[in-house]
């Protein structure tokens, strides 16, 4: 019987764990806040999403075809940038934003880097950046929820912004997500429970949401309108992108730190910058570019907080 | 003639000021927002490059190794003076347009390399060439860059409506949308390089 005792080498565990499975894992931790955008915004909503998917999607098989590359499709990492980036969209934008922008994020953001892995950014919000820059317009005019039809209505953050006294919507509306914004970042209870459901199963660690949203939190309540510690960090919690941003997109894998010390400080560092637009910046809203910002710092915080190997000092 | 014409040649494709030896990068990246702009910045600094590598060459035995540089400021700056007097007088909209970038042919490194990379070393005809083809380069270059940045970002070319109903990417007026064209297309000419050799 010789092939019983048959010798290889390490590892010899094995799980089914993998990048393609991970990234759609992802997706499915997205699915409850698209089904509450689309249950909010309505059919707008839902055709938002899909043209991003499907371009994004298109764009990276016909890149991999153009460049003789290894075809990408199916590892999923498109179709979360797609989801993403449509998800950081009003919902009544027209039908080209989204497919420009999943084009861009795609092609410029990712793949002229070489592909996943490579890029230095989050290339959804490469391609959110890109068309808030050029058609500013589209992308800040929020839909009101609940109502099927184009009236616009200003952001929380936006009329704390202009300093209008609205009507402050409650707390449990704002968990709920009945308010105007992006159609994957209103409802945070559906953003809760796919977060949670990565944080359980171990995809992303607690360390990069807990001290982005926390320094947020404190800083907005430390710095607040009326002098010190006058803040309504709640509000400054509940609306905006920070619930979409601190989970699904300063997470990325690729474009995040790897110690747990310095997620810490990246997620400081996107608080930071967050809040510091949010209540100087010219934009209401400052999510898309903490994360960017902190994208590039990530090489030197990795470099700066590397885990001390075994034995030496 | 034949070596006069790839000295003038050289400037254009093998050795492109902007797009391969990427010199000049400033004022590229800050008047190319229309192709009228461009244009003028081109003959400006063809004229300065043609004028510099000349004189350069006549005097080149009587600069003193250590102070080159600023004989050849010297040389460059009357040439520039030349060139931002005469725009004032007979196109001020477009000196306006190009502003301080103007003066700042002064110190552009394309005149300022060609001056001490090839005019102090070669012979006055071939400075000429050379001076000519890296002038023709730039604004080749220049055209190409604020062609696409005109037409994307302000739906225009020459300040003519090309497509109607076309929705202008303002992010490509401005100075993020310079860099993203210039770097795209550095990256274009580098895949055709080496798809070549």
């Amino acid at each position: 019987m010789p092939d019983k005792f048959t010798v290889t080498a390490s590892p010899h565990l094995h799980n089914k764990e993998s990048t393609r499975r991970i990234m759609w894992m992802v997706v499915a931790a997205l699915v409850p806040a698209g089904i509450a955008g689309v249950v909010i915004f309505g059919w707008p909503a839902l055709r938002v999403i899909a043209l991003g998917v499907v371009s994004a999607l298109s764009t990276e098989a016909l890149l991999g075809v153009l460049t003789r590359k290894k075809i990408t499709l199916l590892d999923g990492s498109a179709f979360i940038t797609g989801l993403l980036l449509a998800y950081n969209l009003p919902p009544n934008v027209p039908f080209w934003i989204p497919i420009v922008g999943s084009i861009f994020s795609i092609a410029i953001g990712k793949q002229i880097f070489g592909g996943l892995g490579q890029n230095i950014f989050n290339p959804a919000l490469v391609g959110r950046v890109f068309l808030m820059a050029s058609w500013p317009r589209y992308i800040t005019a929020f839909a009101k929820p609940l109502s099927c039809d184009a009236i616009t209505a200003a952001t929380p953050l936006a009329a704390l912004k202009e300093g209008r006294v609205l009507e402050r919507l409650s707390n449990w509306d704002l968990f709920l997500g009945l308010r105007g914004g992006c159609i994957g970042e209103v409802c945070i209870a559906a953003l809760l429970v796919g977060a949670l459901f990565l944080l359980i199963r171990g995809y992303i660690t607690w360390q990069i949401p807990f001290s982005f949203i926390f320094t947020t939190a404190i800083l907005t309540y430390i710095l607040g309108p009326r002098g010190l510690f006058t803040g309504d960090w709640l509000l400054h919690i509940l609306s905006g992108g920070l619930i979409l941003g601190a989970f699904f997109m300063a997470t990325d894998y690729v474009t995040s730190p790897l110690t747990s010390l310095g997620q810490l400080i990246f997620g400081a560092g996107c608080g930071l910058i967050t809040a510091i637009i949010r209540l100087w910046g010219g934009y209401p809203e400052g999510v898309s570019y903490a994360i960017l910002m902190m994208n590039a710092a990530t090489p030197i915080i990795d470099r700066y907080t590397r885990n001390r190997v075994y034995g030496r000092r | 003639m034949k070596v006069y014409f790839q000295e003038f040649l050289k400037g254009i494709i093998k050795e492109n000021p902007t797009f391969v030896l990427a010199l000049g990068l400033c004022p590229t990246l800050a008047v190319s927002v229309s192709v009228i702009n461009g244009i003028g910045m081109g003959i400006a600094a063809t004229f300065v490059l043609l004028g510099s590598n000349v004189i350069i060459a006549m005097i080149k035995n009587f600069i003193p190794e250590r102070i080159r540089i600023p004989c050849f400021i010297v040389v460059i700056a009357t040439f520039v003076t030349i060139v931002e007097m005469t725009m004032k007088a007979y196109s001020p909209a477009l000196n306006r347009a190009l502003g301080i970038y103007v003066p700042l042919i002064v110190v552009n490194c394309i005149v300022l390399g060609r001056a001490e990379a090839y005019a102090q070393k070669s012979s006055v005809v071939n400075s000429f060439f050379d001076g000519l083809g890296m002038g023709v380069g730039f604004t080749l270059a220049l055209i190409l860059i604020s062609g696409i940045r005109e037409f994307l970002g302000n739906g225009q070319l020459m300040n003519h409506t090309i497509i109607k109903g076309f929705q202008p990417a303002f992010i490509f007026g401005m100075p993020s949308g310079a860099l993203l064209v210039i770097g795209l297309l550095l990256g274009f000419f580098n895949l055709v390089k080496n798809r070549k050799g």
